[in-house]
């Protein structure tokens, strides 16, 4: 599934009876008439906020890879993949 | 209980300033009490003793050499772990960080820092600050210093425990949709959440980054706008961040702490009250308002029709945000991975881990928002639901004219047992109902104790206009004058332990 | 060919483009890593482009403008307003999962770009210009060294984050037999586009230019669209043209035998030039994208990007009319030395004193082909137009022959010195004592009877096999046409 979650089947019971109740509430922004209202997606409205094309000092590889569950040769080490990429 | 536990932070930073107590001896006093109490308050996920230790005796050490001390040095704070601290755990409450170090520090962990600020460690809180109990750590509940059976409040439930039993005069937490204020409440702390945009995000754990935003906790209001003024404050690193001075809230406080709230006009708004709040609350509210009246304020009420249906909005964009901000926990690059047994694909490893990894209701929020943000949806659910943000946010600019300030509880009911509402959802999201509107207007507000209810405390929520966080903490701290203080060590259930 | 001819008759290609750029900024989309290519695997991260929790971007300045400037020289309107969007994908070499990219509001849309080919003049649609983020890369390890097979993977970030621009074409239909070509010759004029804005390194081999082609097919004359494939992997302008020729064939081949085109993502291979499905998704991807809350929206102020445009450089195409007139060349010339990279380098070499003819052919042939060998542009060449213009005058006067003259080239290269000091340090000057000519050919004859006698009865060409034995006897430093007149007298074959 897209959310990439290996739900166990007692917890997809579970939850698929929450999230009704859920989406049931949640669709109550419904009952709100706003075809002319326009969405607000950033609370404060704010436009253009850019930064100077500089290079900055990049952390060591040492730290990037320190929390890694697996290295090889200085990369992030994964099992073989699946799918293609997108 | 020792008196440096007991004392506020300005008083502190002005012993520690005076040379009449080092902040190592200050710092110490904390942790001991930490040492002896949190076993059962389980405020904290991580203590660093050596680090709180070293930052103490720098400020120590700067004292000694005659330079000028920035106003909170020495004074010990507690971080709640959503935050990034370079070199010290960090784990937003979630197993899938578990054994996290980060590499870099978030802006505010920097600037407490830099001012001399004595970081004690990191606070427990509900996985990604999604919760209003502190009931959804992987690590286990926090629980109330005033009921140890009963949740102090969440996400940033550690941060605000840690401050309600003096095992730090200070805390800084995040607020989404209620996060500090609704743990302050219940928890008889004061707790402020900003502007959004005047608090730097770089370093906070994103759970949903339209609304997330950091926050002082204090026992007093004075205290919480010292510490709002050390993290606050444009940083070119957030996008968001607001490059504008910041509002003057120190001198707000100061000015309120005199007990005049001549001339302000304080909106009372009529949806946030009623129906499905507790007697109790409702009546320590309506204290409140007539306390304000009687310190001079014009009392109005205003009207919010769309407030209804924050509750809605806020479930469907905060779930869809996180959906996406919380896929990078994948075991790729950091944290935990599970089911790499050489067999298994990528793809498999991923799920198992993100399986294994988040906590119940971080799942449910993931699948809501996936949900809400899928195509043939995406427009009834998420596009719908900011469009309701511009109508609070019109309610907020409607009521505004009429008000300079917005008040109603914080919660609608006090402290609740612990696992009591754990199996109902909707029951739990409830607890935000009044906190709601603010996050979703990105305006600022602060809850300041006002009174208890059944034994526990019950919180008013000040609401302002966007960057105005001055006029929160301003009638705030003329109530909390008028009132005297609602927390003491002698009302809690853990209010012995030290000599 | 005939096949090929075939199916254009009774079928009308549509091609597509979508075209990645990645610009050649400082600092990555959104944050100040260095985008140094060849660097050792992940030195260039940090927080931001690691996707490091709690990490939060902030675009690029320079970023932003590139991508308008490329918008208005595709003739693009520029959006007033727009808002970066989230492309929400999980893949390992995206340290978020998700993409900050661009969707229903792109910086520029709404433009074209003319390409020429064969005389005819196709104008190609532009849909969008947007900007996002690149990925890292992958490296798949186990016997196959492709994802088919793998035993594992490794990643590297340093490429994540670096900023990519995006360029859509509308389907271009009314191609007909040159849509290859004009696929083709569409990338190389964006490419000149993009190298003389100075936004990008455009190199393909190294991945700073990569080609989607979209292609399908609909009988002839029909209005009807049919069913397109992507073809990715596409990565020379060579093969951009393959992409879209095999393509057309395959398609045509399961049409006519009463197939259905599959809407799938396909691989070229450089190798065999074909394409090949990819491995189909285990799921129907939905992307599901909302505005990304991280950063605030764009709204490129008009004045701005009126002042962009006025500072837009003379791009290729006017600077390719201005050109024809000013060299004298053809139109056809001129596209060619326009799509080689070599027109400011002629133009200086006939300033030196050089025909235009022999200037174009030094820089479209001999250099041009070094430089290709060496991967950099023929500008990146260690030789100046000056020593060019030099070396047509020594081929001119005879003192050098034209190999003698790639010798020197090839001397200028390695050493940096000068034309005049690498032929008298070298001794490179065409024998014209006439007496060894005439030794060195007799020995010729003599060592190859066969060949002479062929020549002797008539076979002129054959004469060929010994100038060239001649040439090496004389370590090729004898003038070849002199070489040909000396062997055809003795063998009386004038």
């Amino acid at each position: 599934m897209l959310a990439r979650l290996a739900v166990t089947s007692d917890e997809l019971d579970l939850f698929a009876g929450q999230l009704d109740v859920i989406l049931g509430a949640v669709a109550r922004v419904g009952e709100v008439a706003a075809a002319d209202i326009p969405p607000t997606s950033h609370a404060v409205a704010m436009t253009n906020v850019l930064r100077p094309d500089e290079e900055r000092p990049c952390l060591p590889r040492e730290a990037v890879l320190a929390g890694a569950p697996d290295v090889e040769d200085g990369k992030f080490r994964v099992p073989r993949i699946l799918t293609e990429e997108a | 209980m020792t008196d440096l536990t007991s004392m506020t932070a300005a008083d502190i930073a002005g012993a520690v300033a005076a040379g009449d107590v080092s902040a190592r001896e200050v710092a110490q006093a904390h942790l001991d009490r930490i040492a002896a109490l949190d076993g059962s308050v389980h405020a904290f996920l991580h203590v660093d003793v050596d680090g709180a230790l070293q930052a103490a005796d720098a400020v120590d050490a700067k004292h000694a050499s005659g330079a000028a001390l920035s106003p909170l040095a020495g004074v010990p704070l507690a971080m709640k772990d959503v935050v990034v601290t370079e070199g010290l755990p960090t784990t937003a409450g979630s197993k899938i960080l578990n054994g996290w170090v980060p590499p870099y520090d978030a802006t505010i962990s920097r600037r407490i820092k830099d001012a001399g600020v004595v970081m004690l460690g990191k606070t427990n809180m509900d996985e990604f600050a999604m919760g209003s109990s502190t009931e959804n750590s992987a690590f286990g509940p926090t629980h109330n210093p005033w009921d140890l059976q009963r949740v102090p409040g969440g996400s940033s439930g550690g941060s605000a425990a840690a401050v309600a039993g003096y095992l730090a005069p200070l805390a800084i937490g995040t607020d989404t949709g209620g996060s500090i204020r609704q743990p302050a409440a219940v928890t008889g702390v004061v707790g402020h959440k900003p502007t959004y945009g005047a608090v730097s995000r770089y370093g906070l754990i994103a759970f949903s980054s339209s609304l997330d935003q950091a926050g002082p906790f204090g026992r007093t209001v004075l205290d919480t706008a010292l510490l709002h003024e050390v993290i606050a404050g444009y940083d070119a690193c957030d996008s968001t961040s607001i490059d504008a001075p910041v509002a003057p809230v120190v001198a707000a406080a100061r000015e309120g702490a005199r007990g005049d709230l001549s001339g302000v006009r304080v909106g009372v708004v009529r949806e946030l009250g009623g129906e499905g709040y507790q007697p109790g609350v409702i009546a320590a509210f309506e204290l409140a308002v007539n306390r304000m009246r009687e310190l001079g304020a014009e009392v109005v009420e205003v009207s919010c029709p769309h407030f209804q249906y924050a509750l809605a909005a806020y479930y469907l964009i905060a779930p869809s945000e996180c959906s996406s901000n919380l896929a990078r926990f994948d075991g790729v690059r950091y944290g935990l991975r599970v089911g790499d047994d050489g067999a298994n694909e990528l793809e498999t490893v991923m799920s198992l881990t993100r399986e294994a990894g988040f906590g119940a209701e971080v799942k449910r929020r993931i699948m809501l928002g996936t949900y809400a943000l899928s195509s043939g949806y995406y427009e009834a659910y998420y596009g719908q639901a900011q469009k309701v943000r511009t109508l609070i946010q019109r309610d907020f600019a409607t009521s505004f004219e009429h008000a300079d300030v917005l008040v109603s509880p914080s919660t609608p009911f006090v402290a609740f047992g612990i696992g009591e509402r754990m199996a109902d959802p909707m029951a739990m999201y409830i607890n935000d109902l009044c906190t709601l509107p603010a996050s979703l207007a990105g305006t600022p507000a602060i809850s300041v104790p006002c009174g208890l209810s059944e034994g526990l405390p019950v919180g008013l929520q000040v609401m302002a206009p966007a960057l105005a966080d001055d006029r929160c903490y301003r009638v705030a701290a003329a109530f909390e004058a008028a009132t005297g203080p609602v927390l003491s060590p002698d009302r809690l259930a853990i209010a012995g332990g030290l000599r | 060919m005939s096949d090929f001819d075939d199916v254009v008759a009774r079928y009308d290609p549509v091609i597509g483009l979508e075209t990645h750029v990645e610009l050649s900024t400082r600092s990555k989309m959104f944050c100040g890593c260095s985008t140094e290519f060849g660097a050792e695997p992940n030195t260039q991260t940090c927080p931001v482009c690691l996707g490091l929790p709690g990490a939060l971007p902030v675009a690029n300045e320079v970023a932003i403008t590139s991508t308008v400037r490329i918008g208005l020289a595709l003739n693009c309107s520029i959006a007033s307003w727009c808002r970066f969007a989230r492309k929400n994908y999980f893949y390992p070499d995206m340290p978020k999962n998700f993409q900050t990219s661009q969707y229903d509001e792109p910086l520029c849309v709404e433009g074209y770009l003319d390409v020429v080919f064969a005389g005819e003049t196709f104008r190609v649609g532009i849909e969008r210009v947007h900007l996002e983020e690149d990925t890292g890369k992958n490296t798949h390890v186990g016997t196959s060294g492709r994802i088919h097979g793998a035993d594992y993977s490794l990643v590297d970030y340093n490429r994540a984050g670096i900023p990519l621009v995006e360029i859509v074409t509308k389907p271009v239909v009314g191609t007909g037999r040159f849509a290859p070509e004009v696929a083709r010759a569409y990338v190389t004029e964006l490419r000149g586009i993009l190298r003389t804005l100075g936004v990008s390194d455009v190199r393909m081999e190294q991945g700073s230019l990569r080609c989607d082609v979209n292609t399908s097919l609909s009988p002839a004359g029909s209005a009807e669209l049919g069913t397109r494939t992507e073809t990715k992997n596409v990565n020379s302008l060579r093969s951009v043209e393959r992409a879209v020729r095999s393509e057309m064939l395959r398609q045509a081949a399961v049409l006519d035998g009463g197939g259905r085109i599959v809407q799938e993502t396909r691989h070229f291979n450089e190798t065999t030039g074909d394409t090949r499905p990819g491995r189909s998704k285990e799921e129907a991807t939905d992307y599901r994208y909302f505005p990304e809350p991280d950063l605030v929206p764009l709204a490129p102020d008009p004045e701005w990007v009126a002042r962009l445009r006025e500072e837009l450089p003379e791009l290729p195409a006017a600077r390719r009319a201005r050109m024809v007139t000013a060299l004298g060349v053809s139109a056809e010339d001129m596209v060619q030395m326009s799509n080689a990279g070599v027109v400011d380098l002629v133009a200086a070499t006939v300033e030196a004193g050089a025909a235009v003819a022999e200037a174009r052919n030094w820089w479209l042939g001999y250099l041009a082909q070094e430089a290709n060998a060496r991967e950099i542009e023929p500008a990146e060449l260690a030789i100046a137009a000056a020593d060019v213009a030099r070396l047509v005058e020594l081929v001119e006067a005879g003192t050098l022959s034209v190999a003698l003259a790639r010798q020197v080239v090839d001397g200028v290269l390695e050493s940096g010195a000068d034309v005049d000091t690498v032929v008298t340090e070298r001794g490179l000057k065409v024998v014209s004592d006439v007496g060894a000519l005439e030794q060195a050919a007799a020995d010729a004859i003599a060592a190859d009877p066969e060949v002479a006698e062929k020549v002797r009865g008539g076979k002129v060409t054959a004469v060929g096999a010994l100038v060239g034995a001649v040439m090496k006897a004389t370590r090729g430093q004898a003038d070849a046409a002199a070489v040909r007149e000396i062997l055809l007298t003795k063998l009386g074959a004038h």
